[in-house]
């Protein structure tokens, strides 16, 4: 993402301080969303104007970054090294030439906490005072000038929220950045105490490249104090000069050994500062009013009244998902199929056509087929984190989700999971730690998605009696039991995952409850435009490449001694019958004719390659295939089964013909191949096993890569295998 | 007897932070939320099933789950 020679501004804060609505409200629709480079963390980067004043010595525009959000500069790892990076403009990023640290009113002395570092650096900074309007809810007074006095730089007060304040902030953006004024005494409003100040020193002298020259003796100090509250023995970090990480170690082991706690006299130092100056600039009442967002916490918090109305909302998410959705999939799917129809009827017959038809605008449309799901759950999620009600949901849900290791806020994307994994993957974002969001991206697709329906439908309705147990019906059960179980073995592989591949150091959870407001209907169609953008041009072209992959290895090779016997007995066909007879015998014969081309495709000998493996889950080769074609997504199963079997694409999966021929389906031995055995586990493969291009390639997106997609492919096959075959080999020896 | 934590305060009760324990990452972004030494802390709200903790300190409220609570030793 370059963008044209204007300055930049980044503008970095506490999590939830509204940061993201007051960068939606300066940049307009100019924002973009990209991905910092090597981590999934996004950026939004966009142009805003300033002013439109006369003053031409002030900057016109300028650029915004908006950097994600952090309690702290001190890092751990290269996703919390970002802050850091984009203030200094080291690694890949642009040295700005202004800072706004965008402060939460209603948290202060903890959000100047970060403040008090930023100014450390020693860079031009300016503090936007967020949530003014909040603020006064809650009978608190906050001196913008006298803070300003304490902190040496300009502070505007605005709510982002409402809109308030901002031409006031924009102006006092164009006038630092017309003459940037640094802070006083180079930033530092704290004076280290000797021994820190010399343990600063020795560090500061190893800064080596990460010194840029002309950088001040204090603003060496101060990365010098970034590097001694972050290094440490088994950080993630990167790029750090390897005679600096040995400094900071000596210097540690050096304080250690002196019985001194370097962390907490630096962090005691900066809160002295804060605790010291507050009632210069803060005065709170001695008697809170109840704001109106604790009293509706009152209910929405309730141990009764809260779950109920979190079941409430949850299930009209689901609803949305599952039910509306429907209309605008079917008018996708329709109108790829007319265009489909159309196409071929305008094109020569062929294989050019076929491409066309089956393979591309075919593929188009299963990419699109998402857009309807994924632009409802994230309007749900936009309305949900704006109002703060996610917050909340996250509140309540947390000591659940966490007894399987998963974030309170993980239970929306495995609820989404049950409509499909796509979008569900994609909402993980509202996660902020990166082992909390692949986690639970890692379990999502085994919730069981409507993408399965059909197939179980298919074979629950083939293979199992239609009877009655304890007075319930047996498909129906059988139906809720695989529902129980996707579920389940989600919460298992959580708690698996979480404990060994996803297993970090223990970072304290962070909540904060947010004031309830309403919702900005800018930035909400904002985040499900880019939404839908990046999954088009970045899921859905690996989606869409998929797709036409499957499809040239279930078409190729076309000939073969099967097929050409068929043709020829065309004319034969056409002889013995006349009038409807004929086209019903015919149509039957392209039945048999297209069932003998996959078998004898390169997809056809893959299902025979690999019969062996999946020969003890009780599958034969034509199954096999099935699996195979079920890659596009799994209700493509019902349809491959079709072709298969010589029955024809268009079988749904009522379809009684394609059950028929399932259940006559016989082995060498002439056995069936389809017993409730053969179902049970094949309903367990389909349960557990990632059979999904479009939810790999939404991992891939999500995860910048192909090694998370891969080893969720993996895992899930590996478990899907295991548990049919158990599922086989002991019902087999049982005799069922 | 263990002295007591933040996580053994009841709802509107209030402590002063005396130790922070735990791994170094843990126990500085603890601290660095504002739970230093010295520090005065309210617990204001339990979540219906007993977990996670809102806390209120220096004028700014905080949720943080039981479980890291119990590594803030405090002073009634």
């Amino acid at each position: 993402m370059t963008l044209p020679e204007v300055p930049r501004v980044v503008l970095v804060g506490n999590p939830n301080t509204g940061k993201t609505t007051l960068f939606n409200r300066l940049t307009g629709a100019r924002g973009r969303v990209g991905n910092y480079p090597g981590i999934t963390v996004e950026r939004s980067v966009g142009r805003a104007s300033l002013s439109a004043s006369a003053d031409t010595a002030a900057a016109s525009e300028c650029a915004f970054e908006d950097v994600p959000g952090c309690y702290s500069l001190a890092s751990r790892s290269a996703e919390e090294q970002i802050a850091i990076d984009a203030l200094l403009g080291r690694h890949d990023s642009v040295r700005p030439d202004l800072a706004v640290v965008v402060v939460d009113a209603t948290n202060l002395e903890r959000n100047l906490y970060l403040t008090l570092q930023v100014l450390e650096l020693g860079r031009p900074t300016l503090v936007a005072l967020n949530q003014m309007d909040a603020l006064r809810d809650a009978g608190v007074e906050v001196d913008a000038a006298a803070l300003s006095a304490c902190l040496g730089v300009p502070v505007v007060p605005i709510s982002a929220a409402r809109a308030e304040g901002l031409d006031a902030l924009r102006a006092a953006i164009a006038t630092q950045l017309a003459s940037p004024t640094l802070p006083p005494s180079d930033g530092w409003r704290w004076a280290p105490s000797d021994a820190l100040r010399a343990d600063l020193d020795a560090v500061a002298a190893h800064l080596g490249d990460e010194r840029p020259e002309g950088t001040s003796d204090s603003a060496a100090r101060a990365l010098a104090l970034w590097a001694l509250m972050s290094v440490d023995a088994d950080d993630e970090l990167e790029d750090v000069p390897a005679a600096l990480r040995l400094a900071v170690l000596d210097v540690q082991r050096a304080a250690r050994a002196a019985g001194r706690d370097l962390d907490a006299e630096a962090i005691t130092a900066r809160y002295a500062f804060i605790d010291r100056h507050a009632p210069a600039f803060v005065r709170r009442p001695a008697e809170a009013p109840k704001a109106w967002s604790e009293r509706v916490d009152t209910w929405l918090l309730h141990p009764v009244f809260g779950f109920v109305a979190f079941l409430a909302i949850m299930f009209t998410v689901f609803q949305a998902l599952f039910a509306w959705s429907d209309p605008a999939i079917g008018l996708i799917e329709a109108a790829f199929a007319a265009a489909g129809g159309a196409a071929r009827a305008h094109l020569p017959e062929g294989l050019a056509t076929d491409f066309i038809v089956d393979g591309l605008i075919g593929g188009v449309g299963s990419v699109l087929v998402f857009l309807p799901q994924i632009v409802l759950l994230f309007t749900f999620i936009g309305v949900l984190e704006d109002t703060g009600y996610m917050a909340r949901a996250a509140f309540l849900m947390d000591r659940v989700m966490n007894k399987v290791g998963l974030h309170g806020r993980a239970f929306v994307p495995l609820l989404s999971g049950y409509a499909c994994a796509v979008p569900a993957i994609m909402a993980t974002r509202t996660m902020e730690r990166r082992r909390d969001r692949y986690l639970t991206m890692m379990v999502v697709p085994l919730m069981t998605c409507s993408a399965r329906l059909p197939v179980y439908t298919l074979i629950i309705g083939a293979l199992f009696p239609a009877g009655a147990w304890l007075g319930l019906p047996t498909q129906g059960l059988l139906m809720l039991g695989m529902y129980l179980f996707g579920t389940l073995m989600a919460l298992v592989a959580a708690a698996v995952l979480g404990r060994t591949v996803l297993k970090g150091p223990r970072v304290p959870l962070i909540l904060e409850l947010p004031p309830f407001r309403r919702p900005h209907l800018g930035s909400l169609a904002r985040l499900v435009s880019s939404r839908a953008r990046v999954f088009l041009s970045e899921a859905g072209t690996v989606i869409l490449a998929g797709s036409v992959v499957l499809w040239a290895i279930l078409t190729f090779p076309r000939g073969s001694e099967e097929v050409t016997a068929l043709e020829a007995t065309r004319p034969q066909v056409e002889a013995s019958s006349e009038g409807e007879a004929q086209t019903e015998a015919l149509a039957a014969l392209d039945a048999e004719i297209a069932g003998a081309r996959l078998r004898n495709s390169l997809g056809g000998r893959i299902g025979h390659a690999i019969e062996p493996v999946i020969e003890p889950l009780g599958f034969d080769w034509k199954i096999g295939v099935g699996l195979l074609g079920a890659f596009a997504a799994r209700e493509v199963f019902v349809s491959t089964m079709g072709v298969v079997y010589g029955v024809g694409a268009d079988v749904d999966e009522e379809s009684t013909t394609l059950r028929e021929r399932m259940k006559a389906e016989r082995r060498a031995d002439g056995r069936p191949v389809y017993t409730p055995l053969t179902g049970l586990s094949l309903l367990f493969f389909f349960a557990l096993a990632c059979q999904c291009v479009s939810t790999l390639a939404a991992i891939k997106r999500e995860t910048a890569g192909w090694r998370w997609p891969l080893f969720t492919l993996a895992y899930m096959t590996a478990l899907a295998w295991v548990v049919s075959f158990v599922t086989w080999q002991v019902g087999s020896a049982l005799g069922a | 007897m263990s002295p007591p934590t933040l996580a053994e305060l009841r709802p509107e009760q209030s402590g002063t932070v005396t130790r922070v324990g735990g791994e170094r990452a843990f126990r500085r972004r603890l601290m660095e939320l504002g739970l230093v030494p010295g520090t005065r802390v309210t617990l204001r709200k339990v979540a219906p099933l007993g977990d996670p903790l809102e806390l209120e300190v220096r004028g700014g409220r905080i949720s943080i789950r039981r479980r890291d609570a119990a590594s803030v030793e405090l002073e009634r």
